[in-house]
């Protein structure tokens, strides 16, 4: 029999129906079943769960994690990155097509569908690939793709360089109503490139990663997509121009969304003296006009999305010189706590914003039924503590590779129950 | 115990840091004490009675790790360690270690465990030094880190303008060529800018920009408009091998704008001292009769390196010898 909670005493947060206060939730039968039931109402052998000085929010929603299988198991697994993703605070995943060989046949679709359901962690849903063998040059089968469960198309972290490719991809996938995922970078620009451009790169004198390159790219995808029509998501935007061309195409009706990563809110470029490789992101950590700009533009909705930018990369990769070492940084484990230390606890950041863009939107890009505590929908809950302190450290880590710029700090605020479908998959009672 | 050596202990307990990997991080008291322990050594190493060796880090073991090619440099530190009495060992890998499945921090990890008290490194990209002060226990000197920082030849161009004037302060020395791509522009800015200079770089707008000026240097393009202010010009070399898109139309073209020749000298100040820190295209940043003129230090700044590089050595493994005992 299918196990009952009645979580209560916690601030549920549920940007999905404009709630924002104390109240009763209660799971049964794997959704939803009611907000501030009344004592009798409730099934007998419900199990309660104090959340004082706790919020309740739906699970959080991620548009693109590496989970390394196929290929790169050495950095990943998916059952480590599903780990990683509960303990983070996420209840649905969206598997990258990053993998190796990328994820371009239903077959391959179907073989990550299948070690998820073994792993039986978060929900994981499947991104493949816009192209064939992730190069940019014809259409995957996304028929065949979509048919097999993929939820999304997206050639990321390549950008879809080739604009006829872009196109094409657009256009086709009116046919499936699915988006697709472009991460906005003129390579051509950014080659060799290890840090945003700007004065610490002066200092350092890393090779730049120009913040036009990105703004170029996004004005380029805004404009197809306005002719095309169809689902656009631009994964990660870091830049004051990105957000003005996304803020003034949104104004004229273009149906964009648009995300940015936690990391490219909470740290600057100047972190970068420290000559950390892990700090080696991209897009690059921006200074901090960008930052700023960027901020307001979640507060305004200009930016829908806020994801963790999951790019998980073994030691040994990344025990190198900054030119060879590999850009990203591991962030399912992390990317809640840092936003509720960096942003949310100095109010930099509400609550009810920060689950919209974490939770909610998402989920809407992807046409998930998550997202939501509304009653009936699939009970997938995170409860956070944001009170709590610890400090990231390899042993606190679920993410095979420990490639973050954050071991060793001090945060506030961390995941302490997970539920998806109703069942508890992360804390104890 | 010799004066010069009671001298270079003395000057030892001024000195307080585990590397040496920039000017940036530096105090003007830091790079004080870096240049007098250099004119101490060639005082007393210079005489003609004196021995060149001084023997004062004898037992101690120093490698040099050159993952760039570089003859000049890596000569001048085997040397200098050799003149302080040291043993070196050479580690030179023109291609990237990872080729060999190796990390450049396994490599150096690796020849520490030999029984190293200081590794001198060279690497072409920026922060290797600085990841490698992290990973390893020696004292680590940057021999130049792609076009980040080249401590001691900023410091070695300081001592000669200091020994040719006496002082830096409120001398105005410009920087002249490819600022982009040079460490040795980075480290002369902040080396001199600390001790009161006032810095001019000036190239082609596609080898340095206005932003430049946030540094708290001037920026110019026309070598001509600075020229009749300048007490010193640097002229840097040109780094053909750094640039991906050619930065300028033709080697006649910059030579024309840029390159300090007899009739420049005319219009310069009458005691306009000329520096290059090597090695030199003779014809394109300088004609061969300003090389060689009167006003040229160019060789003065290849002896004045060897000294650099022994004060450096002096004061990082002299402090670890105290540090360990």
């Amino acid at each position: 029999m299918a196990e009952s909670y009645l979580i209560e005493n916690g601030l549920v947060v549920d940007p999905s129906q404009n709630i924002d206060r104390v109240m009763r939730v209660l799971i049964h039968d794997g959704v939803v079943a009611a907000l501030d039931p009344t004592d009798g109402f409730l099934p007998p052998d419900c199990i309660r769960i104090d959340a004082r000085d706790c919020v309740v929010a739906p699970g959080l929603v991620d548009l693109g994690a590496e989970l390394g299988e196929p290929g790169y198991e050495e950095d990943e697994e998916i059952l480590s990155g599903a780990m990683a993703a509960l303990a983070g605070g996420f209840t649905s995943i969206a598997c990258s097509a990053y993998t190796d060989p990328p994820i371009d046949t239903a077959a391959a679709v179907e073989f990550v569908r299948q070690k998820a359901a073994k792993a039986d962690k978060c929900r994981v849903h499947v991104i493949g690939c816009v192209s064939k063998g992730r190069e940019g040059n014809e259409l995957s089968e996304i028929g065949s793709l979509v048919e097999a469960g993929a939820v999304a198309l997206s050639d990321a972290p390549r950008p879809l360089s080739n604009t006829a490719l872009l196109r094409r991809a657009l256009e086709y996938c009116l046919m499936f109503d699915k988006p697709i995922i472009d991460h906005p970078e003129v390579r051509s620009l950014t080659r060799g490139g290890v840090m945003h451009e700007g004065m610490t790169q002066l200092k350092l004198a890393l090779a730049p990663i120009p913040a036009e390159a990105e703004d170029l790219a996004t004005s380029r995808d805004l404009r197809m997509l306005e002719t095309t029509g169809g689902k656009l998501h631009l994964s990660c935007i870091s830049t004051e121009g990105s957000v003005e061309l996304v803020r003034r195409n949104k104004a004229r009706g273009v149906q964009v969304s648009v995300g940015i990563r936690v990391a490219n809110l909470c740290m600057n470029d100047e972190k970068l003296l420290s000559f950390d490789s892990n700090l080696k992101v991209n897009p690059p950590l921006r200074s901090q006009e960008h930052i700023d700009n960027c901020l307001e533009a979640v507060d305004d909705g200009t930016i829908d999305v806020i994801s963790a930018g999951h790019q998980p990369r073994s030691m040994e990769k990344k025990m190198q010189e900054l030119d060879a070492a590999p850009f990203g940084a591991t962030s399912l484990d992390t990317a809640l706590s840092q936003l509720i230390n960096d942003l949310i606890l100095p109010g930099k950041l509400s609550w009810s914003r920060a689950i919209e863009c974490m939770s909610t939107n998402p989920a809407k890009v992807l046409g998930l039924n998550a997202g939501s505590l509304a009653v009936g929908r699939p009970a997938d809950l995170v409860l956070i503590d944001p009170k709590q302190q610890w400090t990231v450290s390899l042993g606190e880590l679920h993410s095979r590779s420990q490639n973050t710029p954050l071991l060793g700090q001090p945060l506030t605020g961390r995941t302490r129950q997970v539920w998806v479908g109703g069942k508890l998959k992360y804390g104890g009672q | 115990m010799s004066d010069s050596t009671e001298e270079l202990l003395q000057l030892a307990e001024k000195w307080n840091h585990p590397h040496l990997l920039d000017l940036e991080s530096l105090s003007a008291e830091d790079i004080t004490v870096l240049l007098d322990t250099a004119e101490t050594i060639i005082k007393a190493t210079s005489g003609p009675e004196s021995d060149r060796k001084l023997s004062l880090l004898r037992g101690k073991t120093i490698a040099n790790l050159f993952f760039e090619n570089s003859t000049r440099t890596k000569n001048s530190f085997s040397l200098a360690a050799k003149r302080m009495g040291a043993d070196t060992i050479e580690f030179s890998s023109s291609g990237s270690s990872v080729a060999k499945g190796e990390t450049f921090i396994d490599t150096a990890k690796t020849i520490e465990a030999m029984g190293i008290d200081g590794v001198v490194t060279r690497h072409s990209t920026p922060g290797t030094s600085h990841l490698l002060a992290q990973h390893l226990d020696c004292s680590v000197l940057n021999a130049g880190d792609g076009p980040h920082e080249h401590p001691t030849q900023g410091l070695l161009d300081i001592l000669t303008i200091r020994q040719q004037r006496g002082s830096i302060d409120g001398l105005t020395v410009a920087l002249v060529g490819d600022i982009a791509h040079s460490r040795t522009a980075r480290s002369n800015i902040w080396g001199l800018k600390k001790l009161g200079a006032h810095v001019i770089v000036c190239g082609p707008a596609t080898l340095v920009s206005k932003k430049w000026e946030q540094l708290g240097v001037e920026v110019s393009y026309s070598l001509d408009e600075i020229l009749p202010k300048c007490d010193v010009l640097n002229l840097l070399r040109i780094q053909f091998e750094r640039q991906a898109t050619r930065p300028f139309p033709s080697v006649r073209e910059y030579a024309l704008l840029y390159a300090m020749n007899a009739e420049r000298m005319k219009r310069s100040k009458e005691d306009i001292l000329i520096m290059a820190p090597g090695p030199i295209n003779r014809g394109v940043e300088i004609t061969p009769e300003v090389a060689d003129g009167p006003h040229s230090v160019i060789l003065q700044q290849v002896s004045n390196g060897v000294a650099i590089r022994m004060a450096a050595l002096w004061l990082l493994l002299n402090r670890s010898q105290t540090a360990q005992s």
